[in-house]
C-alpha cells in the first residue's frame, strides 16, 4: 500500500535519517527545524516520488534509449540527448495520485502562510552529494517566485529534468556511474516575503566579541544589506543576557521588493517617513539574537547568518533564517591571550595598577 | 585633549558678595599663588568637583568627612600599601565646592621600588581577608558602640558632691571638651577603617573590569558588576526589614491600624497598643530598629541626611506600600534566587566564550579576588555612611543644644556653619565661662558671623560648580578617580559640555551614564529627598539628586529612575537592573532641568534622556 509518507514530507518529517529520500537540503531544513531554528516552511517531494514518475509516464525506458545513444568523448552527443530527455520529463503529465498529494501539500502550504497560491522556490535536494565529482549540486536549479500549483508541476520537473542536464550526465559517463542509480528529491518551501531582512553574525564582528550579536537590517529584502549597498540600521546585542547594548538607526534611502506581476526583484526608493524609524522592533531583535544563538550552538561555532521577517503572517512578526554559514574572519584569527599569564590576581593588580588607564583616545 | 579645556583654578572669581568666604574652610584647601611651585601644580593638574560625594556645597563642618578621606584615602595608597604609580588623591575647595585630583608618581624608578612592596602589603590583606575583614567588624562596631554610649552632659550651676566624695578631680566643662574630641577622634578613626580594604577593593574589581573589556569589548559595567556583585548585602538589610514588618501586619490583618501617610507613626503605635496581634507586630518593629534603622535617607554624608530612627514616619510609608503590594497580590520579596542564578550563568557564560585556557585562568584568579573583596565595597557604606554617621549627627545636635543654651547658637542647627576646629575653640570659650562665672565671648561673635555664612552658603547653592579647572591628564591609575568618579575621556567631554549650557530651560537633552537597559517615557517626578517620595504616583519617572537604600520602596512603584550622582554602581543602578527597570544615572543636573510633570523619555541603553516641550 502507498502512503502519501512515501512521497511528500513536510520539512519537519525530515531529518538526517532522511537524507537518501529527501536529500541534503531538505533534510538539514528538517533538522534545523527541529533545532526550533525557524526557516521557510515547505514540503519535500521524495526520491519516490521522482521514481514513480518516471515509472508511470512509462518515460523511463525513452530516456534509458536515447542515453544510449550518446558517444563517449562527443560533447554534442550528450548535449542532444540532454534536451530530448529533459522534454521528454517536462511534457510528460504527473499521474494523478502523484498530483493529489502535490496539490494537496501546496494547498496546505498556502494555508499555513496565509497566501492563497503562495510564492514558493522548487529547487532540488541531491542525495548523493558524496559521489565523486559530485557537484550535483550546481548543475541543478533553483527557481524562484513559483505561483500556483500547475507552475509548482512544471517547475518540480524541470528539478527532475535538471538530473539530465548535459554536464550531469557527462560527469556519470565519465565517471562511470550508472544513470539509473542516481535519484533526486525537491523542496517546495515559501519564498520569504521580507518586510525587513538583513544579516546577522554571532559575535560582534566589529570588536570580535564572542558575547555579542551583531544584526544588520534594512527594509525589504535582505539583497541590499548582503551586497553592502545600503547603511543599515545597525543592533549590537548581548548574547547572555539578551539585551540591546547599541543600536545605530541609520537613515534608509532604498529598498528591494518585488513586482507583484513579473516576480522578479525590483529596487524602490523607502519612503520617508520610513527612512529614519527602525526597521526591526525591539522585541524582534532580542528574538532574532535568539535564534541566532540557537544557530551557533547547533553548528558549534560562531555563524554569519541571512534572515528575514516575513510580511504574510497577519498579527505577529515571523522571523525567517534563510542561510547559515560559519563566520570566518575571526574565527580563523589566530589567537592570543587577552593578558600575559601571571601566577596571581595580585600580579594582574600590580601590573594593571603600574599600567594605568589612559583617559585620551 | 584640545576639545577639553578647563579654566585655571586661580582665575576663578568668588561669586559677589561672598568675599572672605575661605574662612569657613581649612586654609590649605585654597588654591593659592603665594608660591610659585604650588601655582605650577595647581594648574598643570587636573581638579574636577566632587559631585558624587557632594551634590551641594559644603557646610563648614560637614567638611569634616572631607578632610577624614582626604587623609584615610591617601594614606593607604602612598603611606600603607604603597599602590607603585600613584599617592593619594589632593583635595581643594572652590565656593564651598570640593575639587580632587590624584598624584600620580611620575618617576618611573620610584614606581618600580613600590611594586615589591605592595606585592607584600597588599599580597598580606588579599591573603588574609577573612581574617582581617572579622576584625575590621569588631573594630567598627567598638567604635560605633563607643559613640553610641557616649554622653552629653549638660553644664551644671554646681557639681555633683559625688565629685568631691570619689575625689574625681575633674569637671564637667572638662568632660564636655573630653566628650566633643572623643566624638570626633571616633569620626577620624572611622574614617580611617573605612579606607582599610577599599583601596585594595577597588584595585581588584578595576583589574577584573580591564580583563572583561579587554576580552568582551561590547560588555557592559553592568554585566562585569553582576558578576562580583554580593547578593545578600546588608545595605539591602533595612529594607527587608520593612518587607518582613509589611508581610507581617498582612497576616496579623493590622492594614486598618498602619492606615495611610495621613496617619502619624505614634497614633499608628497607639492604635497597635490596643490588640494583641497589635503588640506583637510593635515587638517586632522594635526589634528591626537597631540596628537597621540607623540607615541614613540620604548618603548620610551630610548632617541634613536624617536616619529612620529620625523620622519613624519614613520607614513607616515604606511599609505600606509594601503592605499595599501586597494585598494586590505582588510578591515582595527580592528575586534573590533568580539574581543568583543570573549571576552564575552569566560567569558561566562569559566564560565560555574566553578562547584560551590562559584567558580562562586569568579570568578565574581575577573573579575570584574580584567577588571576594567586592562585598566589603558594597557593605562597608552601612557601618561607616549610615550607622556611624546617623548616631554621630545626632550626638552632635546634644552639644549644640548647649551651645544654643549658652547663646553661641541662635538654634542646634546653626552648628553645620562652624568648623570643627571653631567649635572646640568656643567650646573652650564656653567652659572658661561657665568655669570662671562671666560671660563667653561665643554670643557676640557666633550668631552674627553664622548668618552671614548662611548668605555665603546660599550664595554658593545658587551658583552651580564648575565639573573641572586645571589640565586632565592622559592616564590616570588611581582606581578609585575611575570606578567611583568615572573619569573617562567621554565623561571630561561631558563635562564641558554642560558648561556651555546656559539656561536650563533650553535643554532638550541630557546625558548620563546608562545605569541599567531598557527604554522609557513617562511623567518626570522630581523627588528631592526621601520625604517627598509621597508625592510619586503609579509609573512615574523618578528624578532625584541620589537615591540610597531607604528609597527602596518607591522602585515597587515607578518605571524608571533618573539621578543627578552616581555611577554604574549607584544603588538606583543596582536596585534597576535588579527590577528589569531603566535607569540613567550620574548626569549631573537632572533636578534642575527636569521638572515635575514633563514628560520625558530615558534609555537606559544609551545614558540619554529626552525631554518633550
Amino acid at each position: 500500500m502507498e502512503k502519501r509518507h512515501d512521497y511528500v514530507l513536510w520539512f519537519e518529517e525530515c531529518n538526517l535519517e532522511s537524507i537518501p529520500i529527501v536529500g541534503g537540503k531538505n533534510a538539514s531544513l528538517g533538522e534545523l527545524l527541529s533545532a526550533e531554528i525557524p526557516v521557510p516552511p515547505g514540503f519535500a517531494l521524495t526520491t519516490k516520488a521522482y521514481k514513480r514518475f518516471l515509472e508511470q509516464g512509462g518515460i523511463k525506458k525513452e530516456i534509458f534509449k536515447i542515453l544510449e545513444d550518446i558517444k563517449p568523448n562527443d560533447m554534442d552527443s550528450g548535449e542532444i540527448a540532454s534536451k530530448k530527455i529533459r522534454a521528454v520529463i517536462e511534457n510528460t503529465p504527473i499521474d494523478e495520485n502523484l498530483q493529489d498529494y502535490m496539490g494537496e501539500f501546496y494547498r496546505q502550504l498556502s494555508k499555513k502562510c496565509h497566501v492563497p497560491a503562495v510564492p514558493v522556490a522548487v529547487r532540488s535536494s541531491a542525495t548523493a552529494e558524496d559521489l565523486p565529482g559530485a557537484s550535483f549540486a550546481g548543475q541543478q536549479d533553483t527557481f524562484l517566485w513559483i505561483r500556483g500549483i500547475d507552475d509548482v508541476f512544471t517547475h518540480v520537473k524541470k528539478c527532475w529534468s535538471s538530473l539530465f542536464a548535459a554536464r550531469a550526465i557527462y560527469y556519470r559517463t565519465k565517471m562511470g556511474f550508472p544513470h539509473d542509480k542516481v535519484e533526486i528529491s525537491v523542496g517546495v518551501q515559501k519564498m520569504a516575503n521580507a518586510w525587513v531582512a538583513g544579516v546577522m553574525f554571532t559575535l560582534n564582528p566589529a570588536s570580535g566579541d564572542r558575547a555579542s550579536v551583531a544584526i544588520d537590517a534594512n527594509w525589504g529584502f535582505g539583497e541590499s544589506v548582503v551586497s553592502g549597498e545600503c547603511t543599515p540600521d545597525n543592533f549590537i546585542v548581548n548574547k547572555i543576557s539578551n539585551e540591546i547594548i547599541k543600536k545605530t538607526i541609520s537613515h534608509k534611502t532604498f529598498l528591494y521588493t518585488r513586482n507583484p506581476e513579473k516576480h522578479c526583484i525590483i529596487k524602490q526608493d523607502v519612503p520617508a517617513e520610513r527612512q529614519d524609524t527602525q526597521c526591526v522592533v525591539d522585541l524582534d531583535v532580542i528574538e532574532l539574537a535568539k535564534i541566532g544563538k540557537k544557530i551557533e550552538t547547533h553548528y558549534g561555532k560562531a555563524m554569519d547568518i541571512e534572515w528575514a521577517i516575513d510580511k504574510d503572517t497577519p498579527g505577529k512578526a515571523k522571523i525567517m533564517i534563510l542561510q547559515s554559514r560559519p563566520e570566518t574572519v575571526w574565527s580563523d584569527k589566530k589567537v592570543t591571550p587577552v593578558m600575559s599569564k601571571r601566577s596571581s590576581a595580585l600580579e594582574h593588580i600590580c601590573a594593571g595598577l603600574v599600567a594605568g588607564r589612559k583617559v585620551s583616545n | 585633549m584640545a576639545d577639553k579645556s578647563f579654566p585655571n583654578p586661580h582665575e576663578i572669581e568668588a561669586i559677589p558678595g561672598t568675599e572672605g568666604w575661605e574662612r569657613m574652610y581649612p586654609y590649605h584647601y585654597f588654591f593659592s599663588t603665594k608660591d610659585k611651585e604650588r601655582e605650577a601644580y595647581e594648574n598643570n593638574t587636573f581638579w574636577f568637583n566632587d559631585a558624587l560625594h557632594y551634590p551641594e556645597p559644603l557646610y563648614p563642618f560637614d567638611i569634616i568627612w572631607d578632610e577624614a578621606w582626604f587623609l584615610g584615602l591617601s594614606q593607604f595608597n602612598t603611606r600603607i600599601f604603597m599602590i607603585p604609580p600613584v599617592y593619594g588623591v589632593d583635595h581643594r575647595i572652590i565656593n564651598g565646592n570640593v575639587y580632587i585630583s590624584p598624584v600620580p608618581i611620575t618617576d618611573p624608578e620610584e614606581v618600580q621600588k613600590r611594586i615589591p612592596l605592595f606585592m607584600e602589603r597588599a599580597g598580606y590583606y588579599y591573603e588574609n581577608w577573612d581574617r582581617l575583614h572579622e576584625q575590621w567588624e569588631k573594630k567598627m562596631t567598638g567604635i560605633i558602640s563607643d559613640i553610641e554610649n557616649l554622653e552629653v552632659k549638660q553644664l551644671p550651676a554646681m557639681e555633683d558632691i559625688s565629685v568631691v566624695k570619689n575625689g574625681i578631680g575633674t569637671s564637667s566643662g572638662y568632660e564636655l571638651l573630653k566628650t566633643y574630641d572623643k566624638l570626633i577622634d571616633r569620626g577620624i578613626r572611622c574614617w580611617q577603617y573605612h579606607f582599610e580594604f577599599l583601596n585594595l577593593g577597588y584595585a581588584s574589581y578595576v583589574t577584573f573590569v580591564d580583563f572583561c573589556t579587554k576580552a568582551f569589548p561590547d560588555i557592559p559595567l553592568q554585566k562585569i558588576t553582576q558578576m562580583v556583585a554580593g547578593i545578600d548585602v546588608i545595605l539591602y538589610k533595612p529594607d527587608d526589614e520593612l518587607r518582613k514588618l509589611a508581610k507581617l501586619a498582612v497576616e496579623f490583618d493590622l492594614g486598618s491600624h498602619i492606615g495611610d501617610d495621613t496617619k502619624n507613626v505614634e497614633d499608628v503605635i497607639a492604635a497597635l497598643q490596643s490588640s494583641e496581634n497589635g503588640k506583637k507586630w510593635i515587638t517586632a518593629w522594635e526589634k528591626a530598629k537597631y540596628p537597621w534603622f540607623n540607615i541614613s535617607t540620604g548618603t548620610g554624608w551630610y548632617h541634613q541626611d536624617i536616619s529612620w530612627n529620625d523620622n519613624l514616619n519614613i520607614p513607616m510609608s515604606s511599609i505600606r506600600i509594601y503592605i499595599k503590594k501586597i494585598i494586590g497580590g505582588h510578591n515582595i520579596d527580592r528575586p534573590m534566587d533568580q539574581i543568583k542564578e543570573e549571576r552564575k550563568r552569566l560567569v558561566h557564560e562569559y566564560r565560555g566564550f574566553l578562547k584560551t585556557d590562559e584567558d580562562r585562568q586569568t579570568f578565574d584568579q581575577l573573579h575570584g579576588t574580584a567577588e571576594l573583596v567586592f562585598p566589603y565595597v558594597e557593605n562597608h557604606m552601612f557601618y561607616v555612611e549610615h550607622w556611624f554617621h546617623s548616631v554621630f549627627w545626632n550626638k552632635m545636635r546634644e552639644i549644640a543644644a548647649i551651645m544654643t543654651d549658652h547663646k553661641f547658637l541662635n538654634e542646634p542647627e546653626d552648628i553645620w556653619m562652624m568648623s570643627r576646629s571653631e567649635i572646640k575653640e568656643a567650646l573652650w570659650d564656653l567652659v572658661t565661662a561657665w568655669a570662671t562665672g562671666t560671660k563667653g565671648y561665643g554670643p557676640l561673635h557666633w550668631p552674627e558671623e553664622i548668618a552671614w555664612r548662611k548668605g555665603v552658603y546660599q550664595k554658593f547653592k545658587e551658583h552651580p560648580p564648575i565639573p573641572a579647572v586645571g589640565t586632565p591628564p592622559d592616564v590616570i591609575a588611581e582606581p578609585f578617580t575611575i570606578v567611583l568618579w568615572g573619569v573617562t575621556n567621554e565623561s571630561m567631554t561631558a563635562w564641558t559640555k554642560l558648561r556651555k549650557i546656559g539656561d536650563p530651560d533650553k535643554v532638550n537633552e541630557i546625558e548620563g551614564f546608562a545605569g541599567s537597559p531598557g527604554v522609557v517615557e513617562g511623567i518626570a517626578r522630581v523627588c528631592r529627598s526621601v520625604e517627598d517620595i509621597g508625592q510619586l504616583k503609579e509609573n512615574e519617572i523618578l528624578v532625584a539628586p541620589t537615591t540610597s537604600p531607604s528609597w527602596a520602596p518607591v522602585f515597587q512603584k515607578i518605571k524608571g529612575v533618573v539621578t543627578d550622582v552616581g555611577g554604574i554602581m549607584c544603588h538606583a543602578a543596582i536596585v534597576c537592573r535588579e527590577y528589569g527597570m531603566p535607569a540613567v544615572v550620574g548626569t549631573g543636573q537632572a533636578t534642575t532641568i527636569i521638572k515635575s510633570g514633563m514628560k520625558i523619555k530615558l534609555n537606559g541603553d544609551t545614558g540619554r534622556i529626552y525631554i518633550e516641550r
